[in-house]
């Protein structure tokens, strides 16, 4: 390094120099929006455009006959979000959108702790091998994949076979209302467990050795390592997890839309999918109000998640 | 969805390259080669039971895992005939290329794999350089609106895509655009996760050499293209890869805007098919998914590293 720089080392070279009437600063404006510019224009048009007419569509009866006319429509307020909690069909998606966030982040949070934590401790060889194994769902196509499982999951297909094995009749899993949930409960941790067990892998790394090992030095258990000490450093990371998969369990449509099309009977019609829907029958304004009850939701979390991270500091 | 805490800062992204076969553990202070050694003195002396039983576990785990494929493989070689006949039949009795031939003659997947391959070439060259372009910005001019930028880019992280797309298809709609490639591709040039990506890694390249290409004389596009981005191989490889990733797999938006036959993607076409008249064919249907996923494999396989480590630096899938 030249030392004619080390006059800027370390001290932050636009206030340095802001003496000049602050042109520096305003060169830095032009230059730095320019570079932003192509993001900016693309974001602004594409995401946040859509994201504010979104939320004020939630107030209008817009629907797809308004396209050309948009200044025409009708301003309802807040009774679009009465109507939609009274909707019945709306609050079966909710449920079933809770029921599935509910019984599939537990499940896919202990399976992958319980992987991370097999591959983190005593496993030296395949070790790679075993993560790409358990990684391989989450990089596939869920339509591709849903299609297999749906063969799988056919009252004499591939599960009920392999559970008569055991002695247990299986059901009709897809055609019956109690249990079409729990098959696409099922088909989503066999896709997400590689993605949190490879965060959880990474967390535990960062579990100081040299603790556990005073620890088994004075006599404690490897289950009393694990329950006293590894979960606890964890903490940070299992929420991270944790959160990370519940924003992307909460958003849950593709799984139904190829396997059950909501069905039977609205069983496993989710928030995503009754957008879909409105929006298939063109009542955009009730779309729009469907899924800001969605984003309400998945930012409540976020901000849990940052709040919880912060603290941690 | 993306937290400060867990991305690579550029010294630190430097040391674990050289890390052997350590995971990227994100926003760890505590370096990863000291356990390993401990670790491994400690399983090797005893437990090798314990260790036996893990081994078989994890074994069992990841051939349940894995048998859906195995199951997507067998079949798809499999007439139609026998994948219907009861008791179940584990290895195709009559191999067969029917299911994939009918693919290319009749479904002319060709249009539907070139569709697919366009949309993600341009969406994550797209993302490599408007990402990029934004990060250094946000990480190394100062300038006003910055912060108020940087928070949006955050804000936005949240937003399920279920939010945004009914006004996008009016948009798209009114410029005339739907079922073009601009409609599929537009609309994910603009990923917050890529920005917040590179501009964590852009904020740990030092000061001082930002500061020396400067008073060299070097003008800003100048410092970005030639001392910046060459130290960005990093990130733009994982970067290159969730956005490969995503709009390979993307489905809700592409159905919603591709609504002729020829613009149809991969998992668009598979999905109408497998929902359609042909719900039953499940020779073809397995056939078919077996052609979507096969490149999304070979490139996982290929570059396994950079998308676990993707994954264990950004939290995203």
């Amino acid at each position: 390094m030249p030392a004619g720089t080390s006059r800027g080392v370390g001290r932050p070279p636009a206030r340095a120099k802001a003496r000049p009437g602050g042109s520096r600063r305003r060169r830095n404006a032009v230059t730095a929006w320019l570079f932003a510019a192509p993001f900016v224009l693309i974001f602004g048009v594409f995401m946040l455009g859509p994201l504010v007419s979104s939320f004020l569509m939630s107030f209008t009866d817009f629907t797809s006959r308004d396209i050309d006319n948009p200044l025409a429509v009708g301003f309802v307020g807040l009774d679009q979000y009465a109507a939609l909690f009274k909707n019945p069909q709306f609050l079966h998606s909710v449920l079933n959108t809770a029921y599935f966030v509910l019984a599939g982040i537990p499940l896919t949070t202990v399976l992958a702790l319980a992987l991370a934590v097999a591959l983190n401790n005593g496993i030296t060889r395949f070790r790679t091998a075993f993560r790409v194994g358990f990684y391989t769902p989450v990089v596939t196509s869920i339509v591709a994949v849903a299609v297999v499982w749906r063969f799988i999951l056919q009252p004499d297909g591939l599960l009920n076979i392999i559970l008569s094995w055991v002695g247990i009749a299986g059901p009709d899993w897809l055609n019956s209302t109690t249990w079409s949930m729990p098959a696409l409960i099922m088909l989503a941790v066999w896709r997400n467990l590689g993605t949190l067990m490879i965060i959880f892998l990474a967390g535990l790394q960062t579990v100081p050795a040299d603790i556990l090992e005073a620890a088994e030095v004075d006599g404690a258990s490897a289950w009393q390592r694990f329950m006293k000490i590894t979960l606890p450093m964890l903490r940070p990371t299992l929420l991270l997890g944790t959160v990370l998969l519940s924003v992307g369990f909460l958003q849950f449509f593709e799984e139904p839309f190829v396997m059950t099309k909501g069905g039977p009977l609205d069983s496993t019609l989710s928030v995503s999918y009754f957008t879909f829907n409105q929006f298939g029958f063109g009542k955009y304004g009730l779309a729009s109000a469907a899924s800001y009850v969605l984003f309400v939701a998945i930012a409540l979390l976020s901000l849990i998640q940052f709040r919880a991270l912060r603290s941690k500091d | 969805m993306t937290i400060p805490e867990t991305a690579p800062t550029f010294p630190r992204a430097q040391a674990e390259r050289t890390t052997a076969g350590g995971t990227t553990a994100g926003g760890t202070q505590v370096p990863t080669s000291p356990p390993v050694p401990a670790r491994r003195r400690r399983t090797g002396r005893r437990l090798s039971t314990r260790r036996a039983l893990i081994y078989v576990a994890l074994l069992v785990a990841v051939t349940a895992t894995l048998l859906p494929f195995a199951w997507m493989l067998l079949g798809a070689f499999k007439t139609q005939g026998e994948l219907l006949r009861r008791p179940i039949t584990w290895w195709p009795e009559q191999p067969t290329l029917e299911n994939f031939v009918a693919w290319f003659t009749e479904l002319q997947i060709g249009t539907f794999f070139l569709n697919s391959v366009v949309v993600a070439v341009f969406t994550v060259l797209g993302n490599l350089l408007f990402c990029s372009m934004v990060g250094y910005a946000l990480a190394k001019i100062d300038f006003p609106g910055k912060r108020f930028l940087f928070l949006l880019v955050m804000v936005m992280l949240m937003v399920p895509g279920v939010v945004t797309f009914v006004p996008l298809f009016v948009l798209v709609s009114k410029l005339g655009m739907v079922s073009t490639y601009p409609a599929l591709i537009l609309p994910f040039l603009a990923a917050p996760m890529g920005v917040f990506l590179m501009r964590q890694f852009i904020a740990g390249i030092p000061d001082s050499l930002i500061e020396a290409a400067r008073i060299d004389g070097a003008g800003e596009l100048r410092t970005f293209l030639r001392i910046v981005m060459p130290l960005c191989g990093p990130p733009l490889a994982t970067l290159g890869i969730l956005t490969f990733l995503g709009s390979w797999n993307n489905f809700l938006w592409p159905l919603v805007v591709a609504q002729s036959e020829e613009m149809y993607t991969l998992p668009v076409a598979l999905s109408l098919y497998s929902t359609g008249q042909n719900a039953t064919d499940y020779g073809l249907l397995l056939a078919g998914s077996v052609l979507v996923i096969t490149p999304i494999i070979l490139l996982f396989v290929a570059l396994q590293k950079y998308f676990i480590q993707g994954v264990a630096a950004t939290g995203i899938k």
